[in-house]
C-alpha cells in the first residue's frame, strides 16, 4: 500500500514538523512494515513554473508535427519564453508546466536552452511522465482551470511534486492497514494524536431523486456476501474529467488514473479499505444479485479474458447471467465505458474465503481482492458508497437516486481475556489502565469485570478473534522494546541423539580424509536415472512426484545423491578444478510399497482444536514417503597430487571404497565387501557394501557409458549407501583390543588360486585356517602373469602372529601357516606358491 | 709365544720394558690423533687395542714374567691399555659428532616448497554453521529436533493455524507433492517440526530444529527454492517474550560477539502471537554506521540493525493443536535462515555459490565456519 503523506495529514492533525521518516519509524515499532519513503517526482530538482501559451507556431517540414510556443512564465522569470514542444494537445491561453534551463527532471535529465529545429528553445513543457507523475506520455500536461493557477506559480507545488510517499508491506492479519483510514489511525495512534473515524461520517448526498429507480440488489447465496447494496446515479457526464489532485493522490499510490467513474472507486477504496465496483446501468438487466456461478460456465472479465467459471466461484450476476467475479474483477460487458451516463456502484462484503478460492482458481488477484482477503470492515460498504456517489456527482454532475440493500443480521466479535494476560505474556508488568488504553485505541470497547475484560471488536479488525490476538495489541503499542531480556533456564538435555552424532562422525570423518561436502538440490527427472543406468524396474524409479516442478524435465524428487554430485563434479570441472573428491549427506525421497506418485484425492485432514488419535497421526504419516539419509561421494582427478615428490597419484575405484569403509569406519564398522554389480557401476569394478549382512550400498568404478552420458572424466569413482541403515548397525561401546605383548611373529604366505575367486574370501580363510594365534591377514600384493599357471592369480599375505603369554615357536608358527594352507586348499583350492 | 715360567726363572722380556710400553701407547695415540674419520679411527682402534695390536701381544707376555713382577707389569700394561681405550672413545665421540653435524648439514631441505601432497577436505558451511547454532542450544540443555522435508500439509499448515484458505498460505510458495490435493508438500518452514516435537515428547520442551525447506522461488543472487533454517521451540509453564528476548540475544552473543543484541518487531505469523520479526544489531559497526555517510557499513547497509528471522509466543491455538493445555503451558518459537546468516556473517554476496556445488566454496571454510 502506498499513501501519500498529504492524505495521511487529511485525517489527522500530525504537526508540520514530523517528517515522513519519522512517521515510518514509529509504524514500524507498530508493527507495520514501510518498506521505503519516496517521494513523487522523485529525482526532480529545480524550478517548474506555471505558464500560459500565448502564440503557438506550427512548424512544417519535420517528420512529425512540431510546435514553436511563446510561453509566458510570469516576469519573475523573465516573461514570455519560445519554447519548442512536440506535443499537440494544448491550444493558446492553456496553462502548462514548464521546466526552466538548469532543472533536472527525474532519470537524471538536465535540461538547457538549446538549439532545435531552428529556434532556441528556452525551457521544456512537461508531461506527467517526464516529471516522474504516471506514464502518460501521449500530451504535456494540461492543468485544470478549476485547479485555479496563475502564470508564474509554482508548478511543483501545484501538481505535488515532492509530496512525499509510504510504501508498506502490509501482512495478511492487517487488511485495515490497506486503507488511508487504517494507517492514519495507526499514525495517530503511534504519536499520541486524537483521531477521528471519518469513514463513519456519512457524506450528505441529495435527496434521491424520483426520475429513476434505485436498481434493486439481492443476495442469492448467503455464503457470498453478509452485505450488498447498490447506488444508483443517473445523468452522469462520462467526459468529466478527474480532478488534479485525486490524479495526483491516485498517481502516488501507483495507480493510473483512467476515468472519473474509475477513479472515484479506486480513491474511495484507498481512502476507506471497501472495494468498490461501478457497472454501466444501460447494461444491466434485472436484479443484480450475489450468488454462486453454479451451472454457469463462462464470463468475459475486464481484462478482456474468457473465463470458464467453477460452479463454487462467487460472482455478481443479472438476468443475463454471471457480470462479474464478486470481489475480484468485473465483467466486460457491463463495465462503465466514455458512454456510461448511468452508474451503478456496488459495494459489498464478501466472503474472505469464497474470493480466496475464486482467486486461487482464476489465478487473479486485484486490489478488491486482496483487501477481501485480508478482511474488509463488515459494515463500512454504505459509508463508502456514500463517499463516491457525492464525489462522482460532486465532478460529473448526474442525480442521485438511492441506494437499495441486502444484509444479513450482524453481531461483533467479543472476547474474553483475563486482565493478567498481556502481563503474563510478555513477563513484565502492565496494569489494567494500560491495557484497556491500549485496546481502546485500537477501536475496541473495553468493559472490566472481576479478573478478566469483555472486548467488543472493531468491525475493521477481523483478524482480532482471540485472546492472544489482544495481547499483541497490548504489548506492540507499548513497544515490544519495553518487554526485557530473559534468559529461560532449560531442564537438562541428552544433548545430541546416537545418530545426530553418529552423523556428524560420519561428516568429519570424511571431510578428515580430503571429501569436500555439497548440498545440491534434490530434484531429478527420469533423464538423470537413465544417465545412470537405472532399471525401469529399479527401486530408485519409484519417486515421489512435485506437482508443479520449477523445470518440466525435473519432476522427481531424488532416489539417489549421485544426479546432483555428479552435477556438481560438472560444474566444478567446467571451473577449472581437476581434482575432486565432493559428498553429500542428505535425504533420499522413496515411494513406499502402495504409494501412487500422485498421492492419494482423500488425505486425511485432522482437526486443529485438540490432538489428533494416534490413528490420525498414523494415517498422516502413511502418506509420506520413505525420507532415509544417504551418504554418497564421487572422485575424479587426484588423490595425490603431483609435485616435486613425483607424479602423484589418480583416484580409482579403490579410493571409492575405501571412503566407504572410512565413513563406516568412523562409527566403529567394518564394513563388508563382495563383488556387486549395480547401476550406475562397471560391472568388473563394483563392490557390494553390507554391515551384519545387510546390504546397505555400492562403490566402485562408474560405468563407461555412465562415464559418457554423464559427461564426466573415464574412471571416476563413487559410492553410495543409506547413512541410517549404517548407523542403525553402529556399535553402542566399542570393545576394547587386547594389546598383546609378546613378540610378534611375521610371516607371508603366497597362495595361488583360480583369478574368479575374490581376495576377500581367501583372507577370510586364512584367517580363519590360522586360528587364534594368527593376529592379523593383510593382503599385500596380487599378481597374475608367466610366473602362476593362466586363469590364476597369486595372493601374497603377510601373517602376524602373536601368543599373548609366550613367545611362539617355531613348530607353532609353521602350524599356523599350514592350517591356513590348508583350509585355503580345501575352500578354494589354493596351492602354495612356488611349490 | 714364551712359555710359562713356572720356575722362577727371571728372562727378559723386552716388549714389557717401561719404555717400550711407552712407545706403544705413544704410537697409539698419534695415530688416534691422526684418524680424521671414523672409518680411520676403526683401523686405529684394530691396529692398536685390537687383538692383534702390540700392547694385546705384549699382555700376553706377562704369563712368562716371574710372580713377583706380574702385578707390577700388569699394573703397567693395565694403565696403557686404559689410556688407548679411553683416548679412542674420547677420539670417537668426536668424531661422530662431526660426522653428525655434517650430515644433518647435507641433509638439509627447503622447507618452504610445497607439502600439499592430499587436498584438503571441508564440510558444506551451512552443515557447519547450524551445528554451531545448534551448540548454542545443547548448551543450554535443549535437544535437537527432526522432521520429515516431505511433510504432510496438516503439520506444515493446518495444525500451525494457516487454514486452507488463508492468505498466508499463499505468502509461500508450495512445492505440492503428488498433487495440490494430496495433503503432502515440500516443507516450507521447519515450523511443522515444532508440532512433531509436542506431539512426540515430553512437556516441557525445549529445542532446536535446524533443516532444509522448500519454496518455489527461482534461483538467483538473493533467492534459492532450498533453503535452510533454524527454527527454536520452547514450551513450558510461564514462558513469557521477556525469555524469548533473552534467549535470542543470548544466541546472538554466542554468534555474533559479546554484546551483540537483537530487536524485536510486531509481525505476523499465523502460528505465533504475538508475532514479531528479529532484528540483529549490527555486529560490525554495533550502529555507528547508521547516519554518518562518511563511515558506511557494508553489513548492515548503515541500517544499524540486520533482518535475520522471525519469532514470537506460540499461538494458543497451535498448542491445542499438540493437545497442550494452554491454561497451563505457552510458549515461545524463533526461525531464522542460515544461508542469511552465513551471507551477513562471512560476506556471502550471491546466494548461488551456496548451492552450485563448486568444490572451491565449501573448501575455503574446511570444517569450521
Amino acid at each position: 500500500m502506498r499513501v501519500s503523506m498529504d492524505w495521511i495529514r487529511d485525517w489527522i492533525d500530525l504537526p508540520a514538523d514530523i517528517t515522513a521518516r519519522e512517521v515510518a519509524t514509529r509504524l514500524i515499532d507498530a508493527g507495520l512494515e514501510v518498506e521505503s519513503v519516496d517521494s513523487l517526482g522523485e529525482g526532480f530538482s529545480g524550478t517548474a513554473l506555471v505558464g500560459r501559451v500565448d502564440q503557438i507556431e506550427e512548424l512544417t517540414g519535420f517528420k512529425k508535427p512540431i510546435r514553436w510556443c511563446q510561453v509566458d512564465v510570469g516576469s519573475a522569470a523573465g516573461g514570455v519564453r519560445g519554447i519548442i514542444c512536440g506535443a499537440s494537445n494544448f491550444a493558446e491561453g492553456d496553462h502548462v508546466v514548464v521546466a526552466l534551463p538548469g532543472t533536472t527532471l527525474p532519470g537524471d535529465f538536465v535540461i538547457s536552452a538549446r538549439e532545435t529545429y531552428g529556434h532556441t528553445s528556452d525551457g521544456m513543457i512537461c508531461s506527467e511522465r517526464e516529471l516522474g507523475l504516471g506514464d502518460d506520455h501521449a500530451g504535456i500536461i494540461v492543468l485544470d482551470p478549476a485547479d485555479e493557477t496563475t502564470v508564474g506559480q509554482d508548478a511543483a507545488g501545484v501538481l505535488g511534486l515532492g509530496t512525499e510517499i509510504l510504501d508498506i508491506a502490509v501482512t495478511p492479519d492487517r487488511g485495515y492497514a490497506l486503507s488511508v483510514r487504517g494507517i492514519a489511525r495507526e499514525v495517530a495512534t503511534a504519536f499520541g494524536l486524537a483521531f477521528t473515524d471519518r469513514t463513519l461520517d456519512l457524506v450528505e448526498l441529495p435527496a434521491p431523486s424520483d426520475t429513476a429507480a434505485p436498481w434493486d440488489c439481492s443476495v442469492a447465496d448467503a455464503s457470498v456476501a453478509d452485505l450488498f447494496t447498490l447506488r444508483r446515479i443517473v445523468g452522469f457526464d462520462p467526459k468529466a474529467p478527474t480532478p488534479a489532485w485525486m490524479r495526483r493522490r491516485l498517481i502516488a499510490a501507483g495507480m493510473r488514473p483512467v476515468s472519473l467513474a474509475v477513479d472515484v472507486t479506486n480513491y474511495v477504496m484507498l481512502e476507506h479499505g471497501q472495494p468498490l465496483h461501478a457497472f454501466d446501468g444501460s447494461t444491466l438487466s434485472g436484479t443484480v444479485r450475489a450468488d454462486r456461478a453454479g451451472a454457469d460456465r463462462r464470463l468475459v472479465t475486464l481484462d478482456h479474458v474468457e473465463r470458464t467459471l467453477d460452479p463454487d466461484d462467487i460472482v455478481i450476476r443479472d438476468d443475463s447471467g454471471p457480470i462479474g467475479l464478486a470481489g475480484t474483477m468485473g465483467g466486460l460487458a457491463t463495465e462503465i465505458t466514455d458512454d456510461s451516463t448511468d452508474i451503478v456502484l456496488e459495494a459489498a462484503h464478501f466472503d474472505p474465503v469464497a474470493v480466496a478460492r475464486t482467486v486461487r482458481r482464476h489465478r487473479l488477484p486485484s486490489e478488491a481482492s486482496r483487501r477481501f482477503e485480508r478482511g474488509v470492515d463488515r459494515v463500512i460498504a454504505p459509508y463508502a458508497s456514500a463517499h463516491a456517489a457525492q464525489l462522482l456527482i460532486q465532478f460529473g454532475g448526474g442525480t442521485y437516486v438511492g441506494m437499495t440493500a441486502w444484509e444479513s443480521p450482524f453481531e461483533p466479535t467479543v472476547i474474553t481475556m483475563p486482565v493478567d494476560l498481556p502481563s503474563r505474556t510478555a513477563g513484565m508488568p502492565i496494569d489494567i489502565e494500560t491495557v484497556v488504553t491500549r485496546l481502546q485505541a485500537v477501536g475496541c470497547e473495553v468493559e472490566i469485570d472481576t479478573g478478566s475484560l469483555t472486548v467488543t471488536i472493531p468491525t475493521w479488525r477481523p483478524d482480532l478473534t482471540d485472546p492472544a490476538d489482544l495481547v499483541e495489541e497490548v504489548i506492540r503499542l507499548g513497544g515490544y522494546d519495553a518487554v526485557p531480556s530473559i534468559l529461560p533456564a532449560a531442564p537438562s538435555g541428552f544433548g545430541l541423539t546416537r545418530e545426530q552424532r553418529l552423523r556428524r562422525r560420519v561428516a568429519l570423518a570424511l571431510a578428515g580424509t580430503g571429501v569436500v561436502e555439497v548440498l545440491s538440490y534434490p530434484f531429478i527427472g527420469s533423464e538423470d536415472l537413465d544417465a545412470l543406468l537405472i532399471s525401469d524396474v529399479d527401486v530408485r524409479r519409484a519417486a515421489p512426484l512435485l506437482a508443479n516442478p520449477l523445470r518440466d524435465e525435473q519432476p522427481m524428487l531424488r532416489t539417489t545423491l549421485l544426479p546432483g554430485l555428479l552435477a556438481a563434479v560438472r560444474r566444478s570441472l567446467s571451473r577449472g578444478s581437476d581434482d575432486i573428491a565432493l559428498s553429500e549427506m542428505g535425504r533420499v525421497f522413496q515411494l513406499r510399497e502402495g504409494q501412487s506418485p500422485s498421492g492419494v484425492t482423500d488425505a486425511p485432514r485432522p482437526g486443529v482444536h485438540e490432538r489428533p488419535s494416534s490413528e490420525q497421526l498414523a494415517a498422516l504419516e502413511a502418506l509420506l514417503p520413505d525420507q532415509p539419509r544417504h551418504l554418497a561421494a564421487v572422485f575424479t582427478g587426484h588423490r595425490e597430487r603431483a609435485g616435486w615428490w613425483g607424479p602423484g597419484a589418480e583416484f580409482d575405484w579403490a579410493d571409492a571404497i575405501q571412503a566407504a569403509r572410512d565413513a563406516a569406519a568412523a562409527v566403529g564398522l567394518e564394513l563388508e565387501v563382495a563383488q556387486g554389480s549395480d547401476a550406475p557401476f562397471h560391472p568388473g569394478r563394483c563392490a557390494q557394501l553390507s554391515v551384519s549382512g545387510h546390504v546397505i550400498g555400492y562403490a566402485g568404478e562408474l560405468h563407461p557409458r555412465v562415464i559418457v552420458s554423464a559427461s564426466i572424466p573415464p574412471r571416476t569413482a563413487a559410492f553410495e549407501l543409506d547413512l541410517d541403515v549404517l548407523i542403525h548397525h553402529a556399535i553402542d561401546a566399542v570393545p576394547a583390543p587386547q594389546v598383546g605383548t609378546q613378540p610378534v611373529a611375521k610371516e607371508d604366505l603366497a597362495l595361488v588360486v583360480a583369478a574368479d575367486v575374490p581376495a576377500a574370501d581367501v583372507a577370510a580363510t586364512v584367517r580363519e585356517g590360522g586360528g587364534d594365534l594368527l593376529e592379523s591377514v593383510r593382503l599385500f600384493d596380487v599378481y597374475t602373469g608367466p610366473q602362476v599357471p593362466d586363469g590364476s592369480k597369486s595372493l601374497a599375505f603377510s601373517l602376524r602372529l602373536r601368543a599373548p603369554d609366550r613367545t611362539l615357536s617355531a613348530d607353532e608358527i609353521a602350524a599356523v601357516r599350514d592350517g591356513a594352507l590348508e583350509l585355503a586348499t580345501q575352500r578354494h583350492g589354493a596351492t602354495l606358491r612356488g611349490s | 709365544m714364551s712359555a710359562p715360567n713356572k720356575s722362577y726363572d727371571p728372562v727378559g722380556v723386552a716388549s714389557l720394558e717401561a719404555e717400550a710400553i711407552d712407545a706403544m701407547v705413544s704410537a697409539a695415540l698419534a695415530d688416534i690423533e691422526t684418524a680424521t674419520d671414523l672409518d680411520a679411527l676403526k683401523a686405529v682402534r684394530l691396529a692398536h687395542a685390537g687383538d692383534k695390536s702390540p700392547l694385546a701381544l705384549a699382555n700376553r707376555e706377562i704369563g712368562a714374567l716371574p710372580p713377583a713382577a706380574k702385578a707390577e707389569v700388569g699394573k703397567r700394561m693395565g694403565a696403557a691399555r686404559g689410556a688407548v681405550k679411553q683416548a679412542i672413545e674420547q677420539r670417537e665421540a668426536q668424531l661422530a659428532a662431526e660426522r653428525d653435524a655434517r650430515v644433518l648439514v647435507e641433509e638439509a631441505v627447503d622447507v618452504t616448497v610445497p607439502t600439499d601432497r592430499r587436498l584438503r577436505g571441508a564440510r558444506h558451511p551451512l552443515s557447519t554453521l547450524m551445528d554451531r547454532m545448534a551448540e548454542v542450544f545443547i548448551a543450554m540443555g535443549y535437544e535437537i529436533a527432526e522432521g520429515p522435508e516431505v511433510e504432510a500439509e496438516w503439520f506444515n499448515f493446518d495444525a500451525l493455524n494457516i487454514p486452507p484458505d488463508h492468505p498466508a498460505r499463499s505468502m509461500q510458495d508450495t512445492f505440492f507433492v503428488g498433487s495440490s490435493e494430496s495433503g503432502v508438500v515440500l516443507r516450507t518452514q521447519t515450523s511443522p517440526i515444532q508440532l512433531r516435537a509436542m506431539l512426540d515428547r515430553e512437556l516441557p520442551v525445549y529445542v532446536v530444529a535446524p533443516g532444509r525447506v522448500y519454496r518455489t522461488d527461482e534461483l538467483d543472487a538473493t533467492h534459492t527454492p532450498v533453503f535452510h533454517q533454524i527454527e527454536g521451540l520452547a514450551i513450558d509453564e510461564g514462558i513469557t517474550m521477556a525469555h524469548l528476548k533473552g534467549t535470542l540475544d543470548h544466541l546472538a552473543e554466542a554468534m555474533f560477539g559479546a554484546g551483540v543484541r537483537t530487536r524485536l518487531r510486531p509481525s505476523y505469523f499465523p502460528f505465533t502471537e504475538p508475532s514479531a520479526e528479529l532484528d540483529l544489531e549490527c555486529f560490525v559497526c554495533r550502529g555507528a554506521s547508521v547516519g554518518d555517510p562518511s563511515n558506511p557499513c557494508r553489513t548492515c547497509g548503515s541500517e544499524g540493525w540486520i533482518e535475520w528471522g522471525g519469532c514470537g509466543m506460540v499461538n494458543p491455538r497451535v498448542l491445542r493443536a499438540a493437545g497442550i493445555d494452554t491454561d497451563r503451558y505457552s510458549g515461545f518459537a524463533f526461525g531464522m535462515g542460515v544461508e542469511r546468516t552465513l551471507m551477513f556473517r562471512h560476506g556471502v554476496t550471491d546466494m548461488r555459490d551456496m548451492v552450485e556445488g563448486d568444490i572451491r566454496f565449501s573448501r575455503a571454510f574446511g570444517l569450521e565456519v
